[in-house]
């Protein structure tokens, strides 16, 4: 039983890392109708980015914020230099070099800070009684931060200018830009954001599952089940089905191995493409 | 205000517009008429700015500024105003967002709009009682009514209207036809694109009439009225 809470936990962690790495590629989905297959790497480059500034500075929270920045900038430099140049053309332009952008992220950092696993220390080594358990606050603390950057998101999207600009964009490009909204610049905002936030959750789980230069590859795949499942373009689809898929994968390694236990995930997957085969929540877009 | 010169432009390798040129001076109405396909949508998009289609040659002159090519959300800061065909409200945002997206970007303070919303309001009161509904919640005619209530919000000096009166019942018909006139009264200039010429010979002080991508006809409402074949061709009279 208690190993069963103990993965619940890890279970809602897990999930809302993904959810993190999920609300990016979704947006950026939603409104560039780009598939970012470079999206672990912006997750990878954050953690490598964390590591960095840690060394340096021995402060998680600023490389955190760094990590966010920097990431962000580096998104935005690639929507103008590699993206904006090839919208609207077919989709598959965009496949190929977020593809070929993704392959140079990772060898480039291979080149340069080797093959070898870099380790992050948690930034708070307390564990708390739960449940009758010893739970790490750090975990929890990251569920909190996730919870404290969606309510964010929510409150710019929905209340603030620029995020009714954002979603008028999502809905109707041709016509949010025939009411003034600067879309390209939408566009790379966008794209600057979603990967801004791949890599906050990179840094969080940099304690976790430490640093490496194939991590954005384990995690992709998980992320775009969640997008699938949430519906392409719906961020409150994406972060339910990320916590559904978390729960799925961590619950079920206590009966069966982690590698099989990835399996429950993609039955889900096969599932919803059945059933619903536009996501358990989908955006009207025109 | 708006002059068009030997415009040609294309939806890929199809040659749409075939050296279009008109001219409308300022508070007038001015009509495109023409068949389904002749290129009217093509050559309001293309004074907007939106594409496709794209502009291979020609000029587009907005009030003594040349504005061929320009993007779209340029073009609508220069005080251009565009009622799409289809409505094209944003379903996902509510009414007053809808309205109030444009002058955001605008920059107005929250008196300017304040009164620009009062404004409208007196015009459509409807919308008025559904502000915190989303687009989506509106009937067609509501949603059309939105359409050129979120063009006028922004104050523009020419508005360029596709098909407005589309699948919309007679009362309707004749409510969009009394906006129109009002704008002509405030100066504001029109260029109204329609298939059912009957409204908009009504309202209009210029006639265009379009065929395969360029203009067969220009001349007052009355010579269109006195030209039987065309006539007969568009009205079927």
């Amino acid at each position: 039983m208690q190993e069963i809470l103990m993965q619940i936990l890890n279970g809602l962690v897990f999930g809302m890392i993904i959810a993190l790495v999920a609300s990016g590629l979704t947006l950026i989905f939603g409104i560039m109708d780009v598939v970012n297959f470079a999206h672990g790497e912006f997750y990878m480059v954050g953690a490598y980015m964390g590591w960095f500034v840690i060394g340096y500075t021995q402060n998680f929270w600023l490389a955190l914020i760094i990590a966010f920045f920097f990431v962000g900038l580096f998104g935005a430099v690639v929507e103008v230099s590699t993206l904006r140049p090839i919208r609207g053309r077919d989709p598959l332009y965009t496949l190929m070099a977020m593809f070929g952008l993704s392959v140079f992220a990772q060898q480039t950092i291979l080149m340069i800070f080797g093959p070898i696993a870099k380790e992050v220390k948690e930034p708070l080594i307390t564990k708390i009684p739960l449940f009758a358990l010893e739970y790490p606050l750090y975990r929890l603390l990251i569920v909190a931060i996730a919870v404290v950057i969606f309510i964010s998101f929510w409150f710019f999207l929905q209340k603030t200018k620029y995020g009714t600009w954002i979603r008028a964009t999502m809905q109707d490009n041709v016509m949010a830009s025939a009411l003034g909204i600067p879309v390209r610049l939408v566009y790379t905002l966008t794209f600057a954001l979603g990967c801004a936030l791949a890599a906050a959750s990179g840094v969080l789980v940099a304690p976790i599952f430490s640093v490496y230069q194939s991590m954005g590859l384990t995690v992709i795949v998980t992320t775009f089940i969640v997008v699938v499942i949430g519906g392409m373009g719906s961020l409150l689809g994406s972060i339910l089905a990320a916590i559904m898929i978390g729960e799925l994968q961590t619950v079920s390694s206590v009966l069966v191995s982690p590698t099989y236990a990835k399996i429950f995930s993609f039955l889900a997957l096969i599932g919803v493409l059945l059933i619903r085969p536009q996501g358990l929540f989908t955006i009207s877009k025109r | 205000m708006l002059t068009v010169k030997d415009l040609h432009s294309y939806y890929d390798k199809a040659h749409i517009l075939q050296g279009v040129s008109l001219k409308v001076d300022q508070g007038q109405v001015a009509c495109l008429l023409g068949k389904n396909g002749m290129g009217k949508s093509t050559t309001v998009k293309s004074i907007m700015g939106i594409t496709p289609p794209q502009i291979r040659s020609g000029q587009i002159i907005f009030e003594e500024r040349e504005i061929t090519r320009w993007p779209s959300n340029k073009v609508s800061r220069l005080g251009i105003s565009y009622v799409p065909e289809e409505r094209r409200i944003f379903p996902l945002l509510t009414v007053r967002e809808n309205l109030t997206l444009g002058l955001d970007i605008a920059g107005a303070t929250r008196d300017e709009k304040m009164n620009a919303l009062e404004k409208i309001y007196e015009s459509f009161p409807r919308i008025h009682e559904r502000l915190n509904q989303l687009g989506e919640g509106l009937s067609g005619g509501e949603q059309q009514m939105l359409a050129i209530a979120r063009a006028m919000v922004m104050k523009p000096r020419l508005i360029l209207m596709d098909e407005p009166t589309e699948g919309l019942m007679p009362l309707l018909v004749q409510e969009i036809k009394k906006i129109i006139l009002a704008l002509k009264t405030s100066r504001i200039t029109v260029l109204l694109v329609e298939q059912s010429a009957a409204m908009a010979l009504d309202v209009s002080d210029l006639v265009y009439v379009m065929e395969k991508g360029s203009i067969l006809f220009q001349g007052t409402p009355k010579a269109f009225r006195e030209d039987s074949k065309l006539m007969k061709e568009l009205l079927g009279v």
